[in-house]
């Protein structure tokens, strides 16, 4: 199958490549930028005129509820969704049921993936067996099977001497383990960002020293281990300053901010929506200002939607009975757009943290356009309106503040390895 | 990115008029002025032999309890009556929950019984906003307690007290003293009393009870009783639960009430003139001495008394204002039929 992509706004961050150009694919690989390879015969012409055609993107932390949760969504729904959204590759994180630390788990994942064939799921494997913080999972294993990273998400590893070991034993075989900083007795209970909202609106906090003192105890483990690391979703102006310093004394950590905390603050939270009931939770004007300066530093690379699909049900209660998270993966790219029209990225720069920098986070080839590579890409316009609705939306979870609004940047075409998985109908 | 209009003006119908009563956060100065004179009328026909008004009369009020009450669910379940309501009381922390049923289920099965009103407590902050805003818009919802969030009637009960002894709340400096965390009825008592101009609101408590940047709300934080109560006109107490010395907040009762318990000695740097208050019911000898209590310058069982009014108040209100509301409902629904 040859596809042509003609005449399209073609922008490749990693290269700083940005040129109106055609893109040749053939055997589902970029072929040749410009200039059709000799003997070159389009299957297939899509015309990109006016619409920039970008790689494929990356998104470091998407739930997709499967196995286990499958009332929330699943494997089919939430890759669909994906594709819809642009991005062509996605991390989950291990707390399905049963649990990501066994190879049989991640290949079922893995397996189901490629039947729905939408986008390809680069599973997350657990840190310690059962997320339990206790002992450690088969990492090697599951690397081999397929485990693209090791986290024990927001649930605790209590004692350091235990996570000290996960993490050497992590360096040993060099695997990336990724923290989402919380400590879980400051946490405990919480609801949303402890401050002015929260004191007025009587909901349970959760203060920034509940991500900022397990950031702090996870950089010195780091440090001390030399493990390959990354901070998934920081909310605290304070924890992306402690990243930033550690960087600054050649640390190789690296860190995502999930577009939501880019954007809103703990004030949306005023009137009890809960779709604003999110962990980590919105924060302050201050934390915002400070996660968007460090978007423009180079240790955070990704911006991440974070996506979390529910079913109607667990939304439908009072705001701290409900269950925490939103489904982003339809809105990210639109989202991360707001910050280009805002001014703070250029677009390139701003493409740049949902495809090669997260590319970059967790070591992979793809996330760039380049002849021989994968011809995973997206195609869209920036400035057709569009907005999300209960009737288009893809994924199983129609739980976003975000539903109805009037967005700029519409996907028209999705390509994962030269194949069209997404075409705007 | 998302306009900001004010949450609390959903207890609010087209004409301004209260339809639902959830938090006493964001009712103007007028408003809480009529609920206090409505409330008012109400005190005097208690005194009467023939103590009915028909105002609710063929109305079904429904008393949904979520968490346990005997004060405030009793005087509620009065004040309808008294306004010739038909009332029906549901414990719901022993009934459908424990079945599984869920507060959205709960809330539709009463509304199909056609019930004009829910008197609702609930443990989650929050709750009746939910209930009025994406349950029941159409049934007035009255927040009996919810959360930390808002105890609105108590708030104003003790406001209505207030205004019987001092009259005017402009020169009034008020104390609030003692469980400012967990306490709804703190959060509804500074918003009607900055509402209301009290010259000065102070909230007097170890940091342990004190929320995050309590004084964003526009009080001023104590930590020493002496200096909190100085030259105050209303000292307004604070049940304090015993469960708190469990979850590593004080570390004994007897410690507590040494500092923050209201005895005579420290009542002294009171005006002379102070009144007592506390929402009941009282723990003698952890948040307050009994020699005050149940002494001349205690208003707690006046707080009782005026629950009941100020509770009847806000129900007239409210339906009234759902009448209104469904009124104008159907007068649109016939011109747009038309």
């Amino acid at each position: 199958m040859n596809i042509k992509i003609q005449g399209g706004r073609v922008i490749d961050p990693a290269s700083q490549f940005d040129q109106v150009t055609d893109l040749y694919i053939s055997a589902g690989k970029i072929a040749a930028i410009g200039n059709a390879p000799a003997g070159f015969t389009a299957d297939q012409t899509i015309d990109a005129s006016n619409q920039v055609v970008s790689p494929g993107l990356i998104d470091l932390c998407a739930h997709v509820r499967e196995p286990g949760y499958t009332r929330k969504g699943n494997i089919s729904t939430e890759t669909a969704a994906a594709a819809a959204g642009g991005i062509t590759t996605l991390c989950t994180p291990p707390n399905s049921k049963p649990i990501a630390d066994t190879t049989a788990v991640v290949d079922l994942i893995q397996d189901r993936a490629r039947e729905a064939g939408s986008a390809r799921i680069l599973p997350m494997g657990a840190l310690t067996q059962g997320l339990a913080g206790e002992q450690l999972s088969p990492m090697h294993g599951l690397s081999q099977a397929g485990c693209i990273a090791f986290t024990n998400m927001r649930l605790p590893v209590k004692n350091s001497l235990v996570l000290t070991r996960c993490l050497e034993y992590a360096a040993t075989h060099d695997l990336l383990v990724i923290f989402q900083a919380e400590d879980a007795g400051l946490s405990e209970g919480g609801a949303m960002h402890e401050d002015t909202t929260c004191t007025r609106l009587g909901l349970n906090g959760i203060p920034e020293t509940a991500e900022t003192i397990e950031v702090a105890r996870c950089l010195l483990l780091i440090e001390q281990t030399g493990v390959r690391a990354h901070f998934g979703q920081l909310s605290c102006e304070r924890s992306v300053k402690m990243v930033m310093d550690a960087r600054d004394r050649g640390l190789q950590v690296t860190a995502d901010i999930a577009i939501q905390n880019l954007l809103l603050t703990d004030e949306n939270v005023n009137g009890f929506d809960p779709n604003f009931h999110l962990i980590p939770p919105l924060r302050s004007q201050l934390d915002r200002a400070g996660l968007r300066q460090a978007l423009l530093s180079d240790g955070f690379q990704a911006i991440c939607s974070d996506h979390q699909p529910h079913e109607t049900a667990a939304k439908q209660a009072p705001f701290a009975a409900t269950e925490p998270g939103m489904t982003g993966l339809e809105t990210l790219l639109s989202l991360s757009l707001i910050l280009v029209e805002q001014e703070l990225i250029s677009l390139s720069q701003m493409l740049s943290k949902l495809t090669c920098g997260p590319a970059r986070v967790l070591g992979i080839e793809s996330g760039q356009i380049a002849e021989g590579l994968p011809a995973d890409l997206c195609i869209f316009d920036p400035q057709a309106e569009w907005s999300l609705t209960p009737e288009t939306c893809h994924s199983a979870g129609q739980n976003t503040p975000f539903m109805g609004h009037t967005l700029k940047g519409q996907v028209s075409h999705t390509l994962l390895e030269g194949k069209v998985v997404f075409q705007l109908g | 990115m998302f306009e900001q209009q004010d949450p609390n003006l959903i207890q609010l119908n087209s004409e301004g008029q209260l339809k639902h009563f959830l938090t006493t956060e964001g009712l103007s100065r007028e408003l809480l002025s009529e609920i206090l004179d409505t409330a008012d009328s109400f005190v005097d026909m208690s005194a009467q032999q023939v103590k009915k008004v028909p105002l609710l009369r063929g109305k079904t009020v429904v008393n949904l309890f979520f968490e346990a009450s005997t004060r405030t669910a009793s005087t509620f379940e009065l004040a309808a009556k008294r306004l010739s309501a038909d009332v029906l009381n549901l414990n719901i922390s022993t009934s459908s929950t424990a079945k599984g049923e869920t507060l959205k289920d709960t809330l539709m099965t009463m509304e199909a019984m056609h019930s004009d009103m829910f008197v609702v407590r609930h443990s989650d902050s929050g709750a009746q906003h939910y209930i009025a805003q994406n349950v029941t818009p159409d049934v007035a919802v009255i927040n009996a307690g919810d959360g930390r969030h808002a105890h609105p009637t108590q708030a104003m009960l003790d406001m209505l007290t207030i205004r019987q002894h001092k009259g005017d709340f402009s020169p009034l400096k008020v104390a609030i003293v003692g469980d400012i965390l967990h306490s709804r009825v703190a959060r509804s008592q500074i918003h009607a009393l900055r509402t209301l101009g009290a010259a000065e609101v102070r909230v007097i408590a170890p940091h342990t009870l004190l929320p995050r940047h309590i004084e964003a709300l526009g009080v001023q934080v104590y930590t020493d009783m002496k200096q909190g109560l100085k030259d105050v006109d209303v000292v307004m107490m604070l049940r304090l639960q015993r469960e708190r010395m469990l979850s590593a907040l004080l570390p004994s009762e007897a410690e507590f009430y040494k500092l923050y318990g209201l005895s005579e000695d420290k009542l002294k740097h009171a005006h002379p003139d102070a009144i007592v208050m506390h929402p009941g019911p009282i723990n003698r000898g952890v948040e307050i001495e009994s020699a005050v209590a149940d002494g001349p310058r205690s208003l707690i069982l006046n707080q009782v008394t005026n629950g009941i009014a100020v509770r009847m108040a806000v129900m007239s209100m409210s339906m009234s204002g759902q009448t209104t509301e469904a009124a104008r409902r159907a007068e649109q629904h016939a011109s747009r039929t038309e």
